[in-house]
């Protein structure tokens, strides 16, 4: 029995089988050695996901599925599961990250609902919440629409088989497993790096295969040109394996232990996790984001991409500049002088390609922007690309010395990110998965644009009341902290400063609150559109409208 | 929909010339990582060789074990997240922390803990500013003693036995990449450990041999037992306490 489906199996599938089957028993004999407890939970849990892959590579045999034709009837036989597994599961880790921000902003507010307990600290699930929305969230929106933007301007399938499926579901799994250690205490205590060791291992066996299955997709391609937004997942895509590896240079304590540390310490440390860090923003949440806003709005508001030539600038340009910017997040630490400026004479530069590419984005609209008052979608993400402008300016200007002398450890920087990435990230990918969820699913339109407006105003008052109330606690609690009495006395004790930002915490709960209400509004409207919207009349309703390869 | 240059014939132009990059993945990957590496290189490379960039400083010395098991506590329970430990040279910090951070003072952090907010105080200076005491009750229920505090309480860290099995090896991997415990701190590390909260235990003298002037006491309350707690309070009592300031030269480390 085993042997014919041994003699079916595809190369892939083959090492596949043996892969999981090798890693699931490696995972399974640490987690009988180890006596930490958390650690041997993450290893059964990857021995676990490794049984139920090698279950899914049998059966599918068994079943006669095999590899899919590349074209049916001379289209394209686009690959869409794995396209819509990252979109539901975007949503679902997007509820979740949201909510935790909202339980820990209220925490911050009332810090009874600490409840005292090391798995319910705002310590442990502050950095759940900024893994949950970035990675988990981010990660499979980017995830999702790079593999359905790379098929649809290639006009080619997915490459591979089950390589896009160990893609989405690897990532996934390394998502749980991050999670789910910050919770039981496992973090390299490195922000926005806080996944031990053997998560980062995984989550780079992942990542290449995702450049990989990017790459040979790009290679089958039709057009001779490749699409402007690719450019971006490419840099997006190539940038966070650099970054990642270099920020991740642990020495594991023992095969046995969930812990590491890492090879440099102190102040070049901090140059190495701050490099990472700015450019997590650059590159996961920039130019991922950037790519999504090039294929969407043209999409939506069915008007080409404004310029060619800007894109172009503004692509090189970001990608050089970003990568300087980091050491804006140390002035006036024990980081050498020369860096600083370095830091904050790049972080200013940068405000040029960030507003080219927002100037792109935003006039893309030309002869369509009657549009944004019948398409609430289309509104959203002209909106999110607006905040984009507005974020790209704050930064530098926070980034200027003086500025940050003030802002900086304030809530200034909490709102300013918040802008970016509940105005920016977060409303690109809202419309982003509203376009995807009709197209993929084979309906006709979403359930209702009614219940967009309502996502759109009630979050935008989120949004607004969460940024006012953190520019305003922000600015205080800085200037509190520097005032001085008429005898030369610091005015302020710190307690009293936080004692000053409890009104504006709890208008933050709030503002994160209307943000949740208006996603769960989403889930329901993208729910009802699977079920009960009026299917299209024809499969792949998605005109390439709008859409030419980039020259 | 409408094609910008559809129909027309390229003219010859420099933006031709970046047709290389839209037509070959390979090319344009590689374009991506030349650009990329540029600003790393020179921020971070430096740091490594520019003899200016960690002051010298007299006093510094790698953490105790049980201070290296407390900074471990202090990264699980993600204190970073509220509290810096970085002082910047600004007039009202100095005043209300001490003096400013140095490099030399995190040399052997690793992680370095220096923070992005402060929800709560700076701590880098906060070693031998509040007693042991003041320390236990303050990490069990904050607001017994800061009534407006925001910080969750800790109350499990004193109840719960600090597991140090792995601390030689721990130390081994950390001299590994260049902190200097030597060969006989790492074969006593456990035995320092306990003499670090029992000034009686028999090792106690080699323990002070080994670590001059580090704190000595069970600092938890509980002699009985040596918790997470006891780790933690002599982290945070030894930050900021090592550097001597009085033979430290500023105008000689000037960056």
């Amino acid at each position: 029995m085993a042997t014919g489906a041994i003699r079916n199996m595809t190369g892939g599938e083959s090492f596949g089988a043996l892969a999981l089957a090798l890693f699931g028993v490696t995972c399974l004999i640490i987690a009988g050695l180890t006596d930490h407890g958390g650690y041997a939970f993450h290893m059964v849990v990857f021995a676990l996901a490794s049984v139920l892959a090698f279950r899914a590579i049998i059966v599918r045999r068994y079943h006669g599925q095999g590899p899919e034709p590349q074209e049916i009837n001379g289209k394209p036989n686009y690959n869409f599961g794995p396209v819509k597994f990252a979109t539901a599961a975007a949503m679902f880790w997007g509820i979740a990250g949201f909510l935790v921000g909202l339980v820990i902003a209220l925490q911050l507010a009332f810090p009874v609902l600490n409840f005292d307990l090391p798995w319910t600290n705002f310590g442990r699930l502050r950095p759940l919440h900024t893994s949950a929305v970035i990675f988990a969230f981010g990660g499979n929106v980017l995830l999702a629409t790079s593999f359905y933007v790379v098929q649809r301007t290639c006009h080619a399938r997915l490459a591979g088989d089950l390589s896009p499926w160990f893609v989405v579901l690897g990532y996934n799994l390394f998502i749980v497993i991050a999670g789910t250690g910050y919770l039981l205490g496992i973090t390299q205590g490195k922000e926005y790096a806080e996944p031990e060791w053997y998560a980062d291992l995984f989550l780079t066996v992942v990542w290449v295969v995702y450049l990989l299955v990017f790459l040979a997709t790009i290679w089958k391609r039709k057009e001779p040109h490749i699409y402007v937004a690719n450019w971006f997942y490419l840099a997006f895509i190539v940038t966070i394996a650099v970054l990642h590896l270099g920020n991740n240079m642990t020495i594991p304590v023992s095969l046995t232990s969930p812990k590491s540390y890492i090879v440099w310490s102190g102040v070049q440390d901090a140059m190495f996790q701050w490099w990472y860090g700015h450019n997590a923003v650059g590159f996961f949440l920039t130019a991922g984001f950037l790519a999504i806003m090039y294929y969407f709005i043209p999409k939506r508001a069915e008007r080409p991409v404004y310029s060619y030539r800007l894109s172009i600038i503004h692509f090189w340009a970001l990608i050089f500049l970003y990568i300087w910017a980091g050491p804006h997040h140390l002035h006036y630490t024990a980081l050498p002088d020369w860096a600083q400026t370095l830091g904050m004479t790049f972080s200013i530069m940068l405000w040029m390609p960030s507003w080219g590419g927002m100037i792109n984005g935003l006039m893309t609209l030309s002869g369509a922007w009657d549009k944004l008052r019948t398409d609430p979608v289309l509104r959203m993400m002209v909106v999110s690309v607006a905040f984009y402008g507005m974020s790209t300016f704050e930064g530098p200007l926070m980034s200027v010395r003086a500025v940050n002398s003030l802002s900086h450890y304030t809530d200034w920087t909490i709102g300013h990110v918040h802008s970016g990435a509940l105005g920016w990230v977060g409303y690109v990918s809202f419309g982003a998965i509203y376009c995807l969820v009709p197209w993929l699913w084979n309906k006709e339109r979403l359930y209702s644009n009614r219940l967009v407006e309502w996502h759109f105003w009630i979050s935008t008052i989120g949004i607004v009341l969460y940024i006012s109330a953190m520019w305003v606690s922000g600015i205080m609690q800085g200037l509190m902290w520097r005032a001085y009495t008429s005898l030369g006395y610091l005015e302020y004790s710190f307690i009293e400063t936080v004692a000053a930002m409890h009104p504006y915490y709890v208008i933050r709960a709030l503002g994160g609150g209307l943000f949740l209400a208006g996603a769960l509004i989403m889930v329901y409207n993208l729910i009802m559109t699977v079920r009960a919207a009026p299917n299209a009349l024809e499969k792949g309703v998605a005109p390439a409208a709008g859409l030419q390869p980039a020259e | 929909m409408s094609d910008i240059t559809s129909g027309k014939a390229p003219k010859p132009s420099l933006w031709s010339k970046h047709k290389i990059f839209e037509t070959n993945s390979i090319i344009l990957v590689l374009g991506v990582l030349v650009m990329i590496s540029f600003g790393g290189l020179v921020e971070i490379a430096p740091l490594f060789y520019l003899k200016s960039t960690i002051e010298k400083v007299e006093g510094m010395r790698p953490y105790t074990p049980l201070e290296l098991a407390g900074r471990a506590i202090y990264v699980r329970e993600g204190c970073y997240n509220c509290h810096s430990q970085m002082i910047r040279p600004l007039r009202d910090e100095i005043e209300r922390y001490g003096h400013y951070s140095l490099a030399a003072e995190s040399m052997y952090d690793k992680p370095f803990q220096w923070g992005s907010k402060r929800t709560g105080p700076d701590l880098a200076r906060v070693g031998g500013k509040y007693s042991d005491d003041w320390h236990l009750q303050h990490l069990n229920t904050p607001r017994s003693i800061v009534p407006q505090s925001i910080m969750p309480g800790y109350p499990f860290l004193a109840k719960t036995d600090l597991s140090f099995d792995d601390i030689a090896t721990e130390m081994k991997v950390q001299s590994f990449t260049g902190v200097p415990y030597t060969p006989e701190m790492m074969a006593a590390a456990k035995d320092d450990l306990r003499a670090q909260t029992d000034p009686d235990h028999p090792k106690a003298a080699d323990f002070a041999k080994r670590y001059p002037k580090a704190n000595m006491r069970d600092f938890d309350g509980n002699p009985q037992r040596i918790t997470e707690a006891d780790a933690l309070i002599a982290y945070l009592q030894v930050l900021g306490t090592l550097v001597d300031f009085k033979t430290y030269d500023n105008k000689a480390n000037l960056r």
